[in-house]
């Protein structure tokens, strides 16, 4: 039986196979991307991408009531559930066909189907395709994502337990919801429901919300949503949960009251899909759910790669595009590659205020036995702030006192997340204060704020 | 019109010295080449000569003065057809008053050094040194540590030096590393005049080169026995090696070399040793250091316990090491330590040489080229592949007669290499 051999194939077809998949055709390797659902997998279909049209939504729904003060008056305002929705799935699909022309432009094909990874050959191995074919690569990339993790006794039953999936399209408002997991995912959607007039309580089992962040910048978003009227609960666990026909009741640890909802949304963090793949009998350790990687996505059996989460956290999009275009260029021979380093993923939260933030947070940073010096600047001392009527927020910046490395920084406030880069730039080129202090930051943006957070750590803040 | 001769440095690190005395007196016509003075610096007295012809016009500075800073103007030259009467005990120009640590303006050659002088400004130091591409934090790791970036091999964008690149560079040595500033680690680029030569700073490997073997030569009282061994039947036996061993695998006769070491170590404990001030350690295994030349100097990776390992397994590990050395990328842990060193350069042709021991190892072994020569069997004249090879011992720690015992071990398992395969 003859078979189709390619250097590289790619199982799954998200953010980090397909883009792992246009990197080997442009190192001139013969790649393919096996997909079983949608180009672009989670992120553009089901995670990043969507959320973000369903965010702007409801941030504009919130600008509403901010227009009489810039002089704007504003009649009867409706709210069409099902066409905010409708949009945020257009702007998927087009993402997901952009996707597909990326492929094609790049000449990789896509093969619709799942894919088990079959037995060694001398020159790679096999994978079986759903669809009862045989194919061969030289190096097998896994890139199947995570699935939402669920808890135990808790099953999501997809109307009024929900994951990500479902309540990223509501067919109606519930009057009341549970939200469990204050991370990313449990944030953003604290925030869009709550602006479009749900009753939202944030359930955290650790002791402050947005636990991965900065404890400054926990502190300031929980006392946020506090004020939009969100009731927010930590340091609490689930002890079990009952579905009825008028909602949900969760039952929670200690001496915490009952809790009755519409509905709830499940947020606890993901597992990677590393199931059905074919792994069993090879050398690929699994770990917690997640595929045990090197720096450069190599499993423990030659020859297969994982990238991405299905690796394990942080679950970013820009991760596993990073992941997966290290792991090609280290299959292409490539030299001077440098694993993702330490603190090196900036992370996003797109509730409101936005959160953004790369490195150590001040706590690991002091637990890592850096002396340090930290710069904290509010957005209230910002021109472009006040003027955007938006001020909420602020600045942290963290340095090794010795050094000068920009270990941290933190940012909570207006359009934080398109800021951050800059940071990240200051940490790939491994500025030090000196080079930061010395950039001229146009006036007036929001990123004058970076520049006096810099200059506040060595206590040379102009405007604050 | 007239010239300074100024205090010359006399090495890089010399501020002022003292005019022993003048050769020449006022009125007195000098030629270049001629030596005029002798200068006593805290390490040496040198000679200087003069690189102008003219008559000497002032004497500033009185022979016996003692700490004339370098660049002050000691003497004045007429040049030739001018009148000495008419020159003025000022120095000419302000130049040198200006720099006085810089050898500016400086009519004179230093006999004994390859530094020529001329009025010719010094070059800046952008203009003479090769720009090195380092990120600004890379920058300030390296300064606060003291290690010098251009020993460096960048790993980032277009080797560029990242952070990671000064973290992996070993320690400096505390003293030597904080005197490197630009100033004296600087190039000076003189003109091209004859005998004009040009000073490079020394990488971090050549100061730890310098410094160690220094060390070595002050410390350890080095002697030499050298003898000849015939390989011939080495060189069967691994040809023979060769056509049975693993895919891969190609056993070099540097190779057997270091294994025949490595039994000659187990077999002569004795000369297996380190001197250490109070006492004397005996290293269990033959840890064997073999020199690997390299880019700008040479590091000697370890090879550990080379006495329990097959030759397959040998051969691996010394061309996984100089290969891994060459491009810069051994840890730390792997260069550092050994009970004992080879250094070979017979692929140079070189027939025999005696090396600097590696400190605080007791003996290293230099091992020459493998040649056809004539010997003598039995009475008769006939040709053999001979390579000679010398052990440098401490004699601190290793007598002659053991020395020479390890020698004639070594000698035994090179010549009988089935002793050596047990």
């Amino acid at each position: 039986m003859t078979k189709t051999h390619y250097d590289i194939a790619v199982i799954g077809g998200g953010p980090g196979g397909y883009v792992a998949a246009i990197r080997a055709a442009q190192l001139g390797l013969n790649a393919v991307v096996i997909e079983r659902e949608h180009l672009g997998g989670i992120c553009l279909n089901w995670g990043c991408i969507p959320t973000k049209a369903l965010l702007r939504a409801a941030e504009l729904r919130h600008s509403i009531d901010e227009m009489q003060a810039f002089g704007i008056s504003v009649g009867d305002v409706t709210i069409d559930l099902p066409a905010m929705v409708k949009r945020s799935r257009k702007v998927a699909a087009r993402l997901s066909a952009g996707v597909t022309h990326l492929l094609k432009k790049n000449k990789v094909p896509v093969i619709e189907a799942t894919a088990t990874i079959g037995k060694p050959l001398k020159n790679g191995r096999e994978v079986h395709l759903s669809d009862g074919t045989v194919i061969s690569a030289s190096h097998v990339i896994i890139a199947t994502g995570a699935r939402a993790r669920s808890l135990p006794g808790i099953e999501p039953d997809g109307k009024s337990i929900l994951t990500y999936r479902e309540a990223m399209v509501p067919q109606d408002m519930p009057k009341s919801l549970i939200i469990v997991g204050s991370g990313a995912i449990g944030a953003e959607f604290a925030s869009f429901y709550n602006d479009l007039g749900v009753e939202v309580t944030l359930v955290e089992a650790l002791d402050r919300i947005l636990p991965v962040e900065d404890s400054d910048i926990s502190a300031f978003v929980a006392k946020a949503f506090e004020k939009r009227g969100m009731n927010i609960l930590t340091n609490v666990k689930l002890q079990s949960v009952t579905a009825g026909s008028d909602g949900v009741l969760a039952k929670l640890d200690g001496d915490h009251p009952d809790l009755q909802a519409e509905r709830m949304i499940l947020a606890v963090g993901i597992i990677g899909n590393v199931e059905n793949l074919g792994l069993d009998g090879t050398a690929v350790k699994i770990d917690r759910g997640h595929i045990v990687t090197d720096g450069f996505g190599a499993t423990a059996e030659p020859g297969i790669y994982a990238i991405g989460d299905v690796t394990g956290p942080p679950w970013l999009a820009h991760k596993a595009s990073h992941e997966g275009i290290l792991c090609v260029e280290k299959i292409a021979g490539g030299k001077d590659l440098h694993a993702i380093a330490d603190g090196a993923v900036p992370g996003c939260t797109y509730c409101r205020p936005q959160v953004a933030s790369i490195g150590l947070t001040e706590a690991a940073a002091t637990k890592a036995g850096h002396s340090i010096k930290t710069g904290n600047f509010p957005f209230a001392g910002n021109g472009k702030a006040i003027a955007l009527g938006d001020d909420a927020g602020f600045v942290k910046t963290i340095f090794d006192a010795t050094t000068g490395e920009l270990l941290g920084a933190h940012m909570v406030g207006p359009e934080v997340t398109e800021l951050i880069q800059g940071f990240a730039i200051a940490r790939s080129l491994e500025a030090t204060e000196a080079e930061l202090m010395a950039t001229i930051f146009p006036h007036p943006t929001l990123s004058e704020a970076m520049h006096e957070s810099v200059l506040d750590a060595y206590d040379r803040a102009i405007h604050f | 019109m007239s010239v300074n001769v100024t205090m010359p440095a006399l090495s890089p690190t010399m501020t002022e010295g003292t005019v022993a005395k003048w050769l020449i007196a006022v009125g007195e016509t000098v030629h270049s080449g001629d030596v005029i003075a002798e200068i006593e610096t805290d390490k040496a007295t040198m000679e200087v000569e003069s690189i102008e012809d003219g008559v000497v016009a002032h004497i500033l500075v009185e022979a016996g003065s003692e700490n004339v800073a370098v660049g002050t103007v000691i003497a004045i030259l007429a040049e030739a057809g001018e009148a000495v009467d008419a020159i003025s005990a000022t120095p000419v120009t302000a130049a040198a008053d200006e720099a006085p640590a810089a050898p500016a303006e400086t009519p004179i050659a230093v006999a004994q050094t390859s530094v020529t002088q001329t009025g010719v400004a010094q070059k800046s130091m952008a203009e003479t040194s090769k720009r090195i591409f380092a990120t600004p934090l890379a920058r300030r790791i390296a300064a606060n540590k003291g290690i010098a970036l251009d020993g460096l091999t960048g790993s980032g964008p277009h080797g560029r030096i990242l952070r990671r690149d000064v973290e992996a560079a070993p320690a400096a040595p505390a003293a030597p590393a904080v005197q490197i500033t630009p100033a004296s680690a600087n190039a000076m680029s003189l003109s091209a005049a004859a005998g004009a030569s040009e000073l490079v700073a020394n990488s971090q490997m050549r100061q730890v080169i310098a410094s160690r073997l220094q060390q070595s030569k002050q410390q350890a009282p080095h002697f030499y026995v050298t003898v000849d061994c015939q390989i011939d039947t080495l060189l069967a036996a691994r040809r023979a090696l060769n056509e049975k061993a693993p895919d891969g695998v190609k056993i070099s006769l540097n190779d057997l070399v270091i294994r025949a070491a490595a039994m000659a170590l187990m077999a002569v404990p004795d000369a297996n040793v380190a001197y250490e001030d109070t006492h004397t350690r005996r290293f269990q295994h033959a840890d064997i250091c073999m020199a690997v030349a390299i880019d700008g100097g040479l590091v000697t990776p370890v090879i550990w316990a080379a006495e329990t390992m097959g030759l397959a397994a040998l051969s691996q590990t010394t061309a996984d090491l100089a290969s891994r050395a060459r491009q810069g990328q051994l840890r730390a842990a792997e260069y550092t330590g050994g009970s004992f060193t080879i250094s070979n350069l017979g692929m140079f042709g070189i027939r025999e040489f005696a090396a600097v021991i590696n400190p605080p190892q007791g003996a290293i072994l230099a091992v020459g080229a493998g040649e056809q020569r004539p010997v003598v069997v039995d009475g008769a004249l006939t040709v053999a592949t001979v390579m000679t090879v010398t052990l440098s011992a401490d004699h601190r720690a290793i007598d002659g007669a053991v020395a020479a015992l390890w020698l004639q071990s070594f000698k035994g398992f090179v010549e009988n290499p089935v002793t050596m395969l047990l």
